[in-house]
C-alpha cells in the first residue's frame, strides 16, 4: 500500500481494492505508531481508516467512493460491502466530527510517524473502542500538559469522549460539590493516568520508588514512634490516634512529589504552593497568615450563627437579609469599585511605562547616541568608524534580541571592583583617555550598584569627551551603608547651572539613574577648574 | 640632601629594569635633576646607591632579584638620608604597602606626567611624603579594615588615622592635588603635607592589629 500511496495515479484503485485486499495488514501496523491501537488483535477492517481519513479531506474528487469504502472496511460493519450506501454519510460525518477534532488534540504528544497516521490512530481509537475495549481506552488516556487546569484529567476525559473540556470540567466541579467523592476520583485519576508522552503513571512510579519509600520510612517511622511515646506518656491518646493518618498522608504526599514529573513539579511550585503561602518572605507570609486567620474566624462565626439559628426558621431571616443587602451593594456599587480598581491598575501601568521609557532613553543615550557622536568625530578615520559601527551594532542586537541592555556594565561583573575595572577598560578603549581607578573596599553588585556603575560610566565618558584632558580619576569607596564614587577630571570645567535641561547626559543618565534607585548625584565644577561628579548609592545589603 | 644644597638640583638614582622607561624618565626630568646612576636589578642597585648616595632613588616596585623592597632593606638601615620614591605601572596593594613599610617616602604610578614627577621628586628630596591617589586608596583600605582599634596595648596615635587625615587621603584618592586638597579643606598646603607625612609615619611604624592582619592576609610583613 505504501507503494500505491506514493503513486498518485493509483489512488482510485486503492479505494476499491482495499476492503478485500488481504495483503494490507502489515502495512497498517507500520503506519500506526501508537501502541494502544496496534496491539489490538482483531481489527480487520480498521486499516482502511488511515488512508481514507486523509484522502477524504485532501481529495474532493473521491468523496462518495471513499466514504463507502471506509464503511466497508470498518470493523463495526464486519468488513462487508453491504453497508456502503446505507451508512456512507453517517460515518463520514462521524469521521469529520470526532476523528478530525480528536486528531488535532492528539498531534501534540505523538512522536514520530507521519501526521496522517496519527489522524488514523485517533480516529481508530475513538470509533472502535466505543464498541469493544473500554478498558484499553481507559489505559490509553493521557493527561495533556497543555490542556489542563489542575492535573489535566478533565482534558484527558474530554479528548477521549470528544466532549468539550470546559463541559467536562463543569461536570466534574458540580459532581465534586454534590458529593466529595468526585474529588477523590479526580485525585485517583491524576495518580493513575500517565502524562502525555509517558508510559508510567505517578502511582506506579511511587510504588516502584524504593529509595523514596525507604526515605519516607526512615524519617517517618521513628518520628511516629516518638510521637506515640510522647502522647502516651502525656495521656493524650487522641493525638496519637490522629498521628497515624497524618503521617501516612505525609508519606504519600512525599512519594507523590518525588514521582511527579518536572512540569507538574513546576506547576505545584508556582501555582499551588503560593496558595498556601509558600512564598515565605516576611511580610507577605505574615499578611497571608493574618488573612487566613481573619477569614477562618469570620467563616467560623458565620457557620456558628447559621447552625445556632437553624432551630427556628425566623432566626435565618436576618442572615438572608444581610446577604441580600450585601448583594444589593455589590450590584449597585460593583461597577464603580471595578472602575476604581481599573483606574488604579491603569495608573500603575502608566507609571511603569514612564519609568521604562526613561530607562530606555538613558540606554539609548549611553549607547547609540554616544557612538554616533564618536563616529562624527572620527569621520576622517574610516577604520575607526567601521569599528565603532560594528561594536554598536553588536550591542544593539544584544539589547533588542537578547535583552542585554546596552551601555550597561556587563552582567559578567559580580563585584563592584570588577565592574569598575570593566568600566575603566571600556572607556579607555572607546575614548582613548586614561582612567585612573582607586578602590577602597569592595562589595557585591546589586541592581542599584549596577545603576551606580552605569552612571559612573556616563560621567567618565562625559569627562573623556568634554574635559579636553587625557586623564580622568575614578575613586570608589565602599562604606558600611553607602557606596561613594567620584569621577574627577582636571579639564576645562563648566558651570553646572548653565547646562540646559535637555542635555541628557547629566540630567537623565546620571542623576535620573541614581535617583531611581534611591541614590544621589552632585556635580561640582566651575569653568577652568575641572569637574567632579559625586555619586552616592545606599547599600541594600550591608555586609558585616 | 647635601647635593641639592650645593647644586640646587636633586641627585637622582634610577632603579628600573626597563631601559626604555629609564630613558623616558631621564628625558622627562631633563636638566632639573642630576641623574647619578642607574641599575636594573636589586643587588647592583644596593651597591651603587651605597657608593653614590643620591638624594632620591626612583625605585621600581617590581625588580629582578627581590623587588623594590630588597633594595630598600639593603640601603635604608645604613643610609637613612637617602630617600626612596616607589614608582610602578600598576601594582597589588601588598607590594606597594610593603615598599612603603620598608621605608619609601611615597608611591606614584608611571602614568604620572613629567611636571608632576618632578614635583614628587622635589617633595621627597625635601623629606615630605608623596601620596598618589592609588596609595591613598591603599592606605584608606588598610586602615579601614575592622574600624576602631581594639586592643588597649596598641598605640592609638599610630594605629588609627585621624578624621582629618582620612579626609585628606580621601581627597587625594579622588585625584586632588595637595593644593586642591588644601583649598577644599580650607587649610594650608603645609598642613596637608604634615597630615600626609603623619599618615606615612603611621603606615611605617604602626603595629596596628588590622594593618598587620591586612598585611598578613596579603602575605606581607
Amino acid at each position: 500500500m505504501s507503494l500505491i500511496a506514493a503513486t498518485p495515479g493509483a489512488r482510485d484503485h486503492r479505494y476499491i481494492a482495499e476492503p478485500t485486499d488481504p495483503g494490507r495488514r502489515p502495512v497498517t501496523d507500520r503506519e500506526r505508531p501508537t501502541p494502544p491501537s496496534s496491539d489490538a488483535p482483531a481489527d480487520p477492517a480498521d486499516p482502511a481508516g488511515p488512508t481514507a481519513s486523509t484522502d477524504a479531506v485532501t481529495d474532493p474528487a473521491a468523496p462518495s467512493e471513499g466514504n463507502g469504502l471506509v464503511i466497508a472496511g470498518n470493523g463495526s460493519d464486519g468488513g462487508s460491502g453491504s453497508g456502503v450506501n446505507g451508512h456512507g454519510y453517517r460515518y463520514r460525518y462521524e469521521y469529520e466530527y470526532g476523528g478530525g477534532r480528536r486528531s488535532r488534540r492528539r498531534d501534540r504528544g505523538h512522536d514520530g510517524g507521519p501526521p496522517w497516521s496519527r489522524h488514523a490512530a485517533a480516529w481508530h481509537d475513538g470509533r472502535h473502542e466505543h464498541h469493544h475495549h473500554v478498558g484499553r481506552r481507559l489505559r490509553s488516556l493521557r493527561r495533556d500538559p497543555d490542556n489542563r487546569v489542575l492535573g489535566g484529567v478533565c482534558g484527558a476525559v474530554s479528548r477521549a469522549t470528544g466532549v468539550d473540556a470546559t463541559w467536562v470540567r463543569i461536570g466534574f466541579v458540580l459532581l465534586a460539590i454534590a458529593s466529595g467523592v468526585m474529588v477523590l476520583i479526580y485525585a485517583m485519576a491524576w495518580l493513575l493516568m500517565p502524562m502525555e508522552g509517558e508510559t508510567t503513571n505517578i502511582y506506579s512510579r511511587a510504588v516502584a520508588d524504593k529509595r523514596g519509600i525507604r526515605l519516607v520510612a526512615a524519617i517517618l517511622i521513628p518520628l511516629l514512634i516518638l510521637v506515640q511515646l510522647i502522647t502516651s506518656t502525656l495521656h493524650v491518646p487522641f493525638v496519637g490516634f490522629l498521628g497515624w493518618p497524618t503521617f501516612i498522608a505525609i508519606g504519600v504526599v512525599i512519594l507523590i512529589w518525588r514521582n511527579a514529573n518536572e512540569t507538574e513539579k513546576a506547576f505545584i511550585d508556582t501555582d499551588v504552593v503560593p496558595l498556601f503561602g509558600g512564598d515565605t518572605h516576611g511580610q507577605g507570609r505574615r499578611m497571608l497568615i493574618a488573612r487566613v486567620i481573619v477569614g477562618a474566624v469570620i467563616g467560623a462565626c458565620g457557620i456558628a450563627l447559621l447552625v445556632m439559628g437553624h432551630t427556628t426558621f425566623a432566626a435565618l431571616r436576618p442572615v438572608g437579609g444581610a446577604a441580600l443587602v450585601v448583594a444589593a451593594a455589590v450590584v449597585i456599587f460593583g461597577p464603580w469599585w471595578l472602575s476604581l480598581v481599573r483606574d488604579l491598575l491603569a495608573e500603575r501601568q502608566a507609571r511603569a511605562l514612564a519609568e521604562e521609557r526613561a530607562q530606555m532613553a538613558s540606554h539609548v543615550h549611553d549607547s547609540v547616541l554616544q557612538t554616533l557622536a564618536l563616529i562624527q568625530r572620527s569621520a576622517d578615520d574610516p577604520h575607526n568608524v567601521v569599528r565603532l559601527a560594528r561594536a554598536q551594532e553588536r550591542e544593539l542586537r544584544a539589547w533588542l534580541f537578547e535583552g542585554r541592555p546596552p551601555g550597561a556594565i556587563s552582567e559578567d561583573a559580580t563585584m563592584l571592583a570588577e565592574g569598575v575595572g570593566l568600566l575603566q577598560r571600556q572607556v579607555e578603549a572607546d575614548h582613548g583617555i586614561a582612567v585612573q581607578v582607586v578602590m577602597v573596599g569592595d562589595c557585591e553588585l546589586d541592581e542599584a550598584l549596577r545603576a551606580l556603575l552605569d552612571a559612573a560610566r556616563e560621567a567618565t565618558v562625559n569627562a573623556a569627551k568634554w574635559s579636553g584632558e587625557d586623564q580622568v580619576s575614578v575613586y570608589a569607596e565602599v562604606e558600611p551603608d553607602t557606596v561613594m564614587l567620584y569621577v574627577r577630571d582636571r579639564g576645562r570645567g563648566f558651570d553646572p547651572d548653565a547646562v540646559p535641561d535637555d542635555r541628557q547626559g547629566i540630567a537623565q543618565s546620571i542623576r535620573g539613574r541614581m535617583v531611581r534607585f534611591g541614590g544621589s548625584a552632585v556635580v561640582r565644577s566651575a569653568p577652568g577648574e575641572g569637574a567632579e561628579v559625586q555619586l552616592s548609592m545606599p547599600r541594600r545589603e550591608r555586609v558585616k | 640632601m647635601s647635593g641639592s644644597a650645593t647644586t640646587g638640583r636633586p641627585r637622582i638614582f634610577l632603579v628600573e629594569d626597563h631601559a626604555v622607561f629609564r630613558a623616558g624618565v631621564k628625558a622627562e626630568l631633563g636638566d632639573a635633576v642630576e641623574v647619578v646612576g642607574e641599575a636594573d636589578e636589586a643587588a647592583a642597585a644596593v651597591e651603587l646607591i651605597g657608593e653614590r648616595l643620591p638624594d632620591v632613588v626612583l625605585l621600581d616596585v617590581h625588580l629582578p632579584g627581590g623587588g623594590g623592597h630588597a633594595v630598600l632593606r639593603g640601603v635604608h638601615p645604613n643610609h637613612p638620608e637617602v630617600q626612596f620614591l616607589a614608582l610602578s605601572v600598576s601594582d597589588a596593594p601588598e607590594d606597594v604597602i610593603e615598599v612603603i613599610r620598608a621605608g619609601a617616602r611615597g608611591y606614584i604610578t608611571k602614568t604620572i606626567s613629567g611636571p608632576e614627577l618632578l614635583q614628587a621628586v622635589y617633595r621627597v628630596a625635601a623629606g615630605d611624603a608623596v601620596f598618589s591617589p592609588r596609595l591613598a586608596g591603599f592606605v584608606l583600605d588598610a586602615f579601614a579594615q575592622g574600624g576602631a582599634a581594639p586592643a588597649a596595648a596598641l598605640d592609638p596615635e599610630l594605629d588609627q588615622l585621624s578624621p582629618r587625615e582620612r579626609e585628606v587621603l580621601r581627597l587625594i584618592a579622588r585625584g586632588y592635588t595637595y593644593k586642591e586638597v588644601a583649598r577644599d579643606l580650607s587649610i594650608s598646603a603645609k598642613t596637608v603635607e604634615s597630615h600626609v607625612s603623619s599618615v606615612l609615619r603611621k603606615l611605617q611604624l604602626s603595629t596596628r592589629h588590622e594593618l598587620t592582619r591586612w598585611a598578613t592576609d596579603r602575605r606581607l610583613v
